[in-house]
């Protein structure tokens, strides 16, 4: 969190809290968050942890209990309404009746873009993704990591200041996976996207972020944020790396030493995490 | 090319085994002199070529040959059918859409629209005639309010499938839509709808055959000649002399039924993209 003040922070969170009045849990206390623009920060975390309705939260996907959030300088709501993100969900979420060129063009429709300037962007986009030839095909005939890549191109399409990712490669297989998670990278460099990214994976979390901040649930809280100070631009090799290995240590570490809190079947998630 | 011919080999096939059993029933029965459950002879089964011959011959004199006159009352129930189904599809679609818009409406019309249809057709067609057919233009008069009680049966299933289709749009969609500050008429046409279409087709395939039926027992209280319904109602007073009569007017009547349905059928195929797996 350096210099706040100098650059206007992408998403502020102050105090945030969230509890939800049905069997009264307190699924996010007291959360302080601050993201510079071009940050990517992983939430993680044991289920429960309120890591997802952080990311709704900023989105205004889910009311705040209390607290202040501001994205780009406006309230969630009115950085919703002027489009100032973009998300990618766990699934696709694509339209089966649209080809996936439509289905990237589809945030555009709603901005009121004309034709040819959707068929543009929606080029570049395919071209951003690696799909370019693909653009006439439906998502039932794609993967799903190619899916996912379709959602990512329309979540950037309108070109928004933040990239909201919820768990976003958590449905695929570990190569895939690993695959998206470089292609995410490059993608980010080349846009310059500030990304908030719900992972349960600490080497994920670790590969991607530039901050990983460790959730803890009951109450959902920050338990503490790691700064991943690894070199750019990442590689295949960069998970081999010691610093790399140091890092997912001290993020393992930070999720332990609320130990106390975990169910068993918590401990068996960070066991084979390892 | 093999592929090309199943579909209608299959159909030439079903039609031949529907035909055999027919005459194995009628020539067992008849050879047994088994009465159970009802006694066969040449009146109550008469046979398929007897039926097949009777389009060719004339049912009155001085008049062309029985499938001329069956084709022109065709014709004419086919339009009460297609008035009845095309304005029930509309009014079914719209009532669906202000329906998922609002509880309330909801709440209020649907035990309504529901009760609809527990009202037996054959006792508020008279009602129907009495009322709508003086209203009617000129052009419309008499059929139009045939075309009326085709439209009552039609827009109940519509109505009730297409506000299923619009509510099962995916909750991830919506919310998709929602990060897109998506106005209720976008989210209308660009999800609800889309994702409403095999839950609407699946309707009007039921719809396309219940409005024939509609069309031709609305004929009956009308007392109107032109239609399928009145050739059915007169081929029955002579069905102990003629009974082959009525068997062609209600294969007339059963292939039109089958026409309307595979009309549908064809629209959906042109316009429903899913993928081949997706079952609605």
């Amino acid at each position: 969190m350096s210099s706040a003040a100098a650059i206007p922070a992408v998403v502020r969170l102050e105090h945030v809290t969230k509890t939800f009045p049905r069997g009264n849990v307190t699924a996010l206390q007291d959360i302080d968050l601050e993201l510079a623009p071009g940050e990517f920060v992983s939430l993680i975390g044991p289920s429960g942890c309120g890591k997802s309705t952080l990311l709704r939260v900023i989105g205004d996907l889910v009311e705040p209990s209390g607290g202040v959030i501001s994205v780009n300088g406006k309230s969630a709501r009115q950085a919703r309404e002027d489009g100032d993100y973009g998300i990618v969900f766990q699934e696709a979420v694509l339209f089966d009746w649209r080809t996936v060129a439509r289905n990237i063009a589809l945030p555009l429709e709603m901005l009121g873009w004309d034709r040819d300037r959707r068929r543009a962007r929606v080029r570049e986009m395919l071209e951003l993704v690696e799909l370019s030839g693909f653009g006439d095909h439906h998502p039932w005939q794609l993967s799903g990591g190619m899916q996912q890549r379709v959602a990512i191109a329309r979540a950037l399409a309108f070109e928004p200041a933040l990239l909201l990712m919820d768990e976003p490669f958590g449905a695929l297989d570990e190569m895939t996976r690993e695959r998206l998670n470089l292609e995410l990278l490059s993608i980010w460099e080349k846009t310059g996207n500030t990304v908030v990214f719900v992972t349960h994976s600490i080497s994920e979390a670790v590969f991607l972020s530039t901050r990983v901040v460790v959730m803890s649930p009951r109450p959902g809280r920050v338990a503490g944020i790691v700064e991943i100070d690894l070199p750019t631009p990442r590689t295949a090799e960069t998970r081999d790396s010691p610093m790399f290995f140091a890092l997912v240590t001290r993020v393992r570490e930070l999720l332990r030493s609320r130990g106390e809190h975990l169910l068993p079947e918590e401990e068996e998630l960070l066991e084979a995490d390892r | 090319m093999f592929d090309r011919l199943r579909v209608p080999a299959t159909v030439v096939a079903a039609l031949l085994a529907l035909v055999g059993l027919w005459e194995l029933y009628h020539w067992v029965w008849t050879t047994t002199g088994w009465t159970w459950p009802f006694v066969v002879n040449d009146t109550s089964m008469p046979h398929v070529w007897t039926i097949i011959k009777a389009f060719g011959q004339p049912a009155q004199v001085n008049q062309p040959s029985l499938i001329v006159v069956l084709l022109h009352k065709t014709a004419f129930t086919a339009k009460e059918a297609a008035a009845g189904f095309g304005v029930g599809a509309v009014i079914g679609f719209v009532l669906a859409v202000l329906l998922v818009h609002s509880r309330l409406l909801q709440r209020g019309f649907l035990p309504y629209i529901v009760a609809s249809q527990t009202v037996p057709i054959l006792a508020i067609a008279p009602m129907v005639v009495v009322w709508v057919n003086p209203k009617l233009p000129g052009p419309l008069q008499g059929w139009g309010a045939v075309a009326v009680i085709a439209t009552y049966l039609t827009f109940f299933p519509v109505a009730i499938n297409t506000l299923r289709g619009l509510q099962a749009a995916d909750p991830r969609a919506l919310e998709l839509m929602r990060t897109y500050a998506a106005s209720r008429r976008a989210v209308l046409w660009k999800l609800r709808v889309p994702s409403s279409l095999p839950y609407l087709f699946s309707a009007l395939r039921l719809s396309a055959t219940v409005s024939v039926v509609g069309a031709i027992i609305g004929e009956l209280p009308t007392g109107l000649q032109n239609g399928l319904g009145g050739a059915i109602f007169n081929f029955n007073q002579y069905y102990s002399i003629e009974p082959q009569e009525l068997w062609a007017t209600n294969v007339i009547a059963a292939l039109l039924g089958i026409a309307f349905f595979v009309l549908v059928v064809l629209a959906e195929k042109a316009v429903v993209q899913r993928s081949p797996e997706y079952v609605a």
